[in-house]
């Protein structure tokens, strides 16, 4: 199982923490197409705005692989400072 | 060399923070660096609310600290954040660096903060008079960030 974490914006319009998606294998923009066709809410959510992605931790591109037991992120640009 | 990454709730002595680093005989320099929760333009802020990454957040900082510390010459370096609930003119955010001579730690100081602000998985959501909405990635940031990217 992949499991994957949102953050800020995207946590509170998906109303989500965290979810898993099983028998998965394909990159994050593959993983990402996935949990938009959840429902017409979590598309329009996840296409409104810049999604960034770290895989186990380290902001990779929508191009990098997502393997079995990875822990997945999407999030907003960073504001901190 | 010492690193220092804190990133917690509680707010942080900036005069306790200094005097850690500048016990060192070998620095002639430190740094310091403080952001604090300002008024927004034309609203009136009540309260800010800072969420993060654990783990990835610490991690993130670490590795832009030991790549400030392969391009300059640097002593110690402390890094606190400040996560949760915020109000104006509070802290939110130290970097201090210390190195033998100033222009490391001016330069390691600004880098450092560079890259927090647009590589470091916090974000803000500010509380106004007018409602509640989550800040947004400024295009300024990432400017600052990207001048780095030229070799010195």
């Amino acid at each position: 199982m992949i499991k994957v974490k949102f953050f800020a914006a995207l946590r509170e319009r998906l109303d989500c923490n965290e979810t898993g998606v099983e028998n998965f294998q394909g990159t994050a923009h593959e993983l990402l197409d996935i949990l938009k066709s959840r429902s017409t809410q979590w598309r329009a959510t996840l296409e409104a705005q810049q999604v960034l992605c770290a895989v186990n931790q380290q902001l990779v591109p929508l191009s990098a692989e997502v393997n079995e037991g990875d822990e997945v992120a999407l999030f907003p640009p960073v504001t901190g400072g | 060399m010492t690193i220092r990454i804190r990133v917690q709730n509680d707010d942080f002595d900036m005069a306790a923070e200094y005097e850690r680093l500048r016990r060192n005989d070998s620095y002639g320099a430190v740094v310091t660096f403080t952001g604090l929760v300002r008024e927004v333009q034309g609203d009136h802020l009540q309260a800010m609310h800072l969420e993060h990454y654990p783990g990835m957040t610490e991690n993130v900082l670490m590795t832009i600290v030991k790549q400030a510390d392969a391009r300059w010459n640097l002593g110690d370096v402390t890094v606190i954040h400040r996560v949760g609930s915020l109000t104006l003119n509070e802290q939110i955010v130290l970097v201090a660096v210390s190195s033998a001579h100033r222009v490391d730690a001016f330069e390691a100081a600004q880098f450092i903060m560079d890259f927090l602000k647009t590589k470091a998985p916090f974000w803000k959501k500010e509380a106004t008079t007018r409602g509640e909405h989550w800040v947004e990635a400024k295009d300024s940031d990432d400017k600052a960030g990207q001048r780095w990217s030229v070799n010195k």
